[in-house]
């Protein structure tokens, strides 16, 4: 299959070419702060999703891949002067083999097992490291200042950290979507219908889960380190947030689990809602209860997500909407 | 030296009986309908707080309150049931996380515009009594009688009465159930108010020796996931061994490591027992 000719491979990448480089273009400081964020969540989202979407596994401590990878990358970058693109890959790279190590044993509990074990992994890991030295204990790292002179200034090390945020995001979609067209990404969605008659039919299940589980994890570890070197700084609060975790299972549940589309609808709606409901003079103070009741509604109303019920009603648009 | 550890060791031991109640709560939704309730740390919270109400705005006692707080626990867990559960029931596992998850949110942002993320404390002090060498608050030891009261009254409901023979049963087998004339919908709800009166009882026994917010349920709500997954999910005996054993920890370790070493050891543990040993210390239900 030709994926450059499929229309469900386009319109997502499209989507985010045609965003990250009109705010290149724009060149406004406000504009690409919003970009990022929301940005951000589209690639921890669709990285999620290439693990929720795929293999129907919950990882509700996903987080623990962008907090860890970005420790590391923030380490190399302010403590060890090592370049961006290096420190991320590092970032990217240890939270892909953190998650080969943890994959290997936890991968063999099922449905929620699985989701306790993956909070207990990231309560782990925030701990330790609140309470490991060359990471700065509780109060966390603070990035050196000449790191940013390499790239020519603070204002511009910006802008270098947003396109490579935005190549990221384009690199995730792409990734994301040669798994679901492989050999490979079939097996994962028939694990995800049946574990058991998928094993039978040949699938090597456990091989399978722990490979998705690596990629999954591996995109998380660059964005977390192009995050904390944006911010700043990174603090053991910040970085392993299970709010943050769970945020990303909303943005995927909303646009619709298992598309490509999907994650990106569900992170720029749901960070629109949010930037809204906290603006609003009515709903600033409910802004999480007004939050978890669309939430509910959704899962309890519309499980497939906005991209699911699309297809579902409208048949002829399953083709462009993968 | 061995005073001291021995004095920490039983204060952790005493608190370790609440933290058995709030696990129980969680294990016995787990083990009637395979839920996990992810709102179970709001519902401890929002036991602390109708106990910290009755008692400034109404005088009440706090351990004659807990009464009124275990009603309204069970009424809530069946308002949940029915709005954010029931539906969801039968779905893969992420749309129930996600629904209670839900509720969760609801809560803490309606307790949040509420009450304000103010620390507030019950003032009832008891004074201590000593034992030997051993000097142990009065609150603590209430709680902890109020614990297990609270552990041998579900016990004997859920042994010696009808609707707690039928909770039993569905959690052995719905369709069979069902095939005998119980009401599963009504006993799954019973179920889910249980398991929300258990934790706003121990929320309860917890706003009498400790400071709290609305947010405070949340770190309650995780040691009751290590507790239940220690004692085995489903296993409410295991529970209250399970929350005995992180008591103790949390009594020792303090006299080893310093004290914020305390989480990496628990949830390490934690994780370990999920590799080694899915089905807890005791075996699932």
């Amino acid at each position: 299959m030709k994926f450059w000719r499929q229309p469900g491979f386009w319109l997502p990448v499209a989507i985010v070419l045609l965003w990250g480089g009109a705010v290149l273009a724009l060149r406004q400081d406000t504009i690409r702060e919003t970009a990022f964020t929301v940005l951000m969540f589209v690639a921890l989202a669709s990285s999620l999703n290439i693990l929720l979407g795929y293999t129907g596994y919950v990882s509700f401590g996903h987080i623990v891949f962008f907090g860890l990878g970005g420790y590391t990358g923030f380490y190399l970058l302010s403590e060890q002067g090592w370049p961006l693109y290096l420190a991320a890959v590092a970032g990217g790279l240890l939270s892909a083999l953190i998650a080969l190590l943890v994959g290997l044993a936890v991968l063999r509990l099922r449905g929620a097992y699985f989701a306790l074990a993956t909070i207990g992994i990231n309560e782990a890991a925030r701990a330790f490291v609140s309470n490991f030295g060359p990471f700065g204990a509780a109060t966390g790292l603070f990035v050196n200042f000449s790191a940013y002179e390499k790239y020519g200034g603070a204002s511009q090390a910006l802008w270098t950290t947003f396109t490579f945020l935005w190549l990221t995001t384009l690199a995730v979609l792409v990734v994301s979507f040669l798994v679901k067209h492989s050999r490979f990404g079939l097996g994962l969605l028939a694990i995800r219908e049946d574990e058991d008659a998928a094993m039978v039919m040949g699938v090597r299940a456990p091989r399978a889960k722990t490979i998705t589980y690596v990629i999954s994890a591996f995109f998380p570890g660059i964005i977390g380190t192009l995050y904390f070197f944006k911010n700043g700084n990174v603090e053991p609060g910040d970085a392993f947030q299970l709010h943050m975790s769970i945020e990303m299972l909303v943005m995927v549940m909303l646009g619709g689990m298992g598309t490509l589309l999907g994650p990106i609808l569900g992170a720029v709606g749901y960070q629109g809602l949010r930037g809204y409901l906290l603006t609003s003079p009515i709903f600033k103070d409910l802004h999480l209860a007004v939050a978890g009741l669309i939430l509910l509604l959704i899962i309890l109303f519309v499980p497939a997500g906005a991209v699911g019920w699309v297809r579902h009603r409208f048949r002829g648009l399953s083709r462009v909407l993968e | 030296m061995f005073s001291q550890m021995l004095s920490s060791l039983t204060d952790g031991l005493l608190l370790g009986f609440v933290y058995g109640v709030a696990a129980m709560g969680l294990t016995l939704i787990w083990g009637v309908m395979s839920v996990i309730n992810l709102a179970h740390g709001p519902v401890i919270a929002l036991g602390m707080f109708g106990t910290y109400l009755l008692f400034t705005h109404l005088g009440v006692n706090p351990y004659l309150g807990l009464v009124v707080v275990a009603v309204f626990g069970l009424a809530l867990g069946f308002v949940i049931y029915g709005a954010a559960v029931h539906r969801v029931i039968n779905a893969p596992h992420l749309s129930s996380l996600l629904a209670t998850f839900s509720v969760n949110m609801i809560i803490i942002g309606l307790g949040t515009a509420i009450f304000s993320t103010s620390p507030q404390n019950i003032d009832f002090p008891l004074g201590s009594v000593e034992i030997g060498f051993l000097t142990l608050p009065v609150t603590r030891l209430l709680a902890t009688v109020g614990a297990v009261l609270f552990t041998a009254a579900l016990y004997l409901f859920l042994y010696f009465t009808r609707p707690g023979k039928a909770i039993r049963a569905v959690a052995n087998n719905r369709r069979a159930a069902e095939l005998m004339g119980i009401p599963s919908s009504l006993v799954l709800a019973l179920s889910f108010g249980l398991g929300t009166m258990l934790a706003a009882v121990a929320g309860g026994l917890i706003s009498t020796f400790f400071p709290f917010t609305i947010l405070s349920g949340g770190p309650y709500e995780l040691k009751s996931f290590v507790i239940c997954v220690l004692g085995g999910l489903g296993n409410p005996l295991g529970a209250l061994l399970g929350g005995l054993i992180l008591g103790g920890l949390e009594g020792l370790i303090p006299a080893f490591m310093p004290v914020s070493w305390v989480p990496v050891v628990e949830f390490g543990l934690f994780v370990l027992v999920l590799l080694l040993r899915p089905s807890g210390l005791l075996g699932a239900k």
